[in-house]
């Protein structure tokens, strides 16, 4: 479904990554894990058209997002959740929750898609006219995350949807994206917190400083005493 | 000091207040978007204004006309700018941007020169608009009349526009977090044109309204009209578009009565208290006096 052919990304003249090759098929949930800096968050900036690879090209089905627009990406149903949040803090949640479906138009389908996120976030339903900075860290993820999916998502990219949360916060996000894989929604998951990525991935990437240095089924890598090592805790 | 003269610097502030809000209002939105300082918005006024005098120099147009086809001259060299000195400058950062809208500015306002003359040219609207009524104890002309209607007819269709379509959404998005923006599939490019677009056509229309109070205008006339509403905008409460109506009638009144009330040999200084007032209220209200707190990102 996704396909990266060997992309370098640089910002100004420094590589940040230096020639990476991945796939996720349809269906699948794909881990990539790696330390701060390694690269992960570019990389997904780069499938979302917010950044262009200097070299080496993105395949989406047949379309070639390396060369669309962040708009068209987004229409071609490929919806980042991104680093940090970036919720629009001085919109209300229903409004970020009508931007996640900017590109929709159809009533009926908004409706069914904003029912849909109220199931999967029953807290966001309690909050629609407050203002979205005024929520709680985890709650403005869950808002982020029901944004990308009101967009009826093809593909969700993940970036670091555990950063900064509690461990309650963070065991109720996992819960929600085991949830998503079982509704067949498609999804690379970018992690620092490597254990609990591996548990529910089917495959991951291993990245560092720009390199993929390791891959594989998501099981066998929790098991390999590399792996271990560096980003498990011994 | 009469009543009445209070009463008239206090018009004549609503007067020029009310060009200071509608070059606000475009200063505003392109500043929410994108950070901009642009220092060009006021010359585009000038670009405005000169438009109307040429055209009216043919002769057999109407008025109405003229000035429709100045509102699109105005769009259309805005929107250039944006395309060419900005847009291709806007990832390497707010201060470099800044710095390519000082030298638009600078080359607005040379061509202007170079195209009509540095001297001063006289502008004179048809008697229908400079009629004067008395209204109490103030004298208004029908120019004036028009423009305080006019400045709330656009202040409301914009905050509806802004309120309650899916373009002006999408434009409070893009001022919010213009990544995330992105992200939703916004084509941002697009938004920011139609920021300069409604920026450029208003301050084409301020331009009317300036040259149609003051009876002259000159090449650099758009220049300091503009930092004031942007210094409007900011006192306001950048983002708000209301606020920026109100910052500029705040900042026409506090001029005029500083002119019309201080003693002679201090009042050639007001342009200078206009800009420490904007000073003072920001030590005080860093947002503005209708600017919210920053949200919270986190």
């Amino acid at each position: 479904m996704l396909k990266i052919d060997d992309i370098v990304v640089k910002y100004d003249t420094i590589p940040v990554v230096k020639g990476v090759s991945m796939e996720v098929e349809e269906g699948e949930l794909v881990a990539l894990i790696g330390a701060n800096g390694a690269g992960k968050s570019t990389i997904l900036k780069t499938i979302s058209g917010l950044m262009r690879p200097a070299q080496g090209k993105i395949m989406f089905n047949d379309m070639e997002l390396s060369k669309m627009g962040a708009n068209d990406i987004v229409k071609a149903g490929v919806v980042q959740v991104p680093e940090g949040r970036q919720i629009f803090s001085k919109m209300t949640v229903y409004e970020n929750l009508r931007l996640g479906a900017f590109l929709r138009k159809d009533r009926a389908e908004f409706q069914k898609n904003i029912d849909y996120v109220f199931e999967m976030f029953p807290i966001l339903k309690e909050r629609l006219k407050q203002q979205a900075g005024t929520l709680s860290g985890g709650e403005q993820q869950m808002l982020a995350m029901g944004r990308a999916l009101m967009s009826c998502p093809k593909f969700l990219l993940l970036d670091e949807p555990s950063m900064g949360l509690s461990p309650i916060m963070t065991e109720q996000v996992f819960s929600v994206i085991k949830t998503l894989k079982s509704h067949g929604i498609t999804m690379l998951l970018v992690e620092q917190n490597a254990f609990e990525a591996l548990e529910v991935a089917d495959r991951a990437y291993i990245l560092e400083t720009g390199n993929i240095t390791l891959s594989g089924n998501a099981q066998d890598l929790i098991k390999n005493p590399a792996v271990k090592e560096a980003y498990l805790g011994g | 000091m009469t009543s009445s003269y209070f009463l008239s610097q206090l018009m004549n502030g609503l007067k020029i207040g009310s060009v200071y809000a509608i070059v606000a209002i475009g200063y505003s939105m392109v500043y929410g978007i994108l950070r901009l300082i642009n220092f060009a918005h006021g010359d585009i006024l000038t670009v405005g204004v000169y438009s109307i005098l040429t055209l009216m120099a043919f002769g057999g147009l109407p008025l109405w006309l003229i000035i429709i086809i100045s509102i699109c001259i105005s769009i259309g060299v805005g929107v250039m700018v944006e395309r060419f000195a900005y847009r291709p400058l806007r990832s390497s950062g707010e201060e470099t941007t800044l710095i390519s809208s000082l030298a638009v500015s600078s080359i607005l306002q040379n061509v202007i020169m170079m195209i009509f003359s540095p001297q001063k040219k006289a502008f004179h609207l048809p008697e229908y608009l400079t009629a004067l009524h008395k209204v109490g104890s103030v004298t208004l002309s029908t120019m004036n009349i028009i423009t305080f209607i006019a400045v709330f007819v656009i202040l409301v269709i914009l905050s509806i526009v802004i309120k309650r379509t899916s373009m002006g959404m999408a434009m409070r998005a893009c001022s919010d977090n213009l990544t995330a923006s992105r992200l939703m599939g916004i084509d941002v490019n697009k938004i920011i044109v139609m920021a300069f677009v409604i920026g450029c056509g208003l301050a084409c229309v301020a331009g009317l309204m300036l040259a149609g109070e003051y009876k002259t205008i000159e090449p650099m006339m758009g220049f300091v009209p503009g930092l004031k509403a942007f210094c409007a905008a900011v006192l306001g409460g950048i983002g708000s578009l209301s606020g920026a109506v109100a910052g500029g009638f705040i900042l026409g009144i506090a001029e005029m009565l500083f002119a019309g009330l201080m003693p002679t040999s201090i009042t050639p200084y007001r342009e200078a208290f206009v800009f420490v007032l904007l000073i003072i209220v920001l030590l005080f209200k860093p947002n503005g006096i209708f600017g919210g707190k920053e949200a919270n990102k986190s």
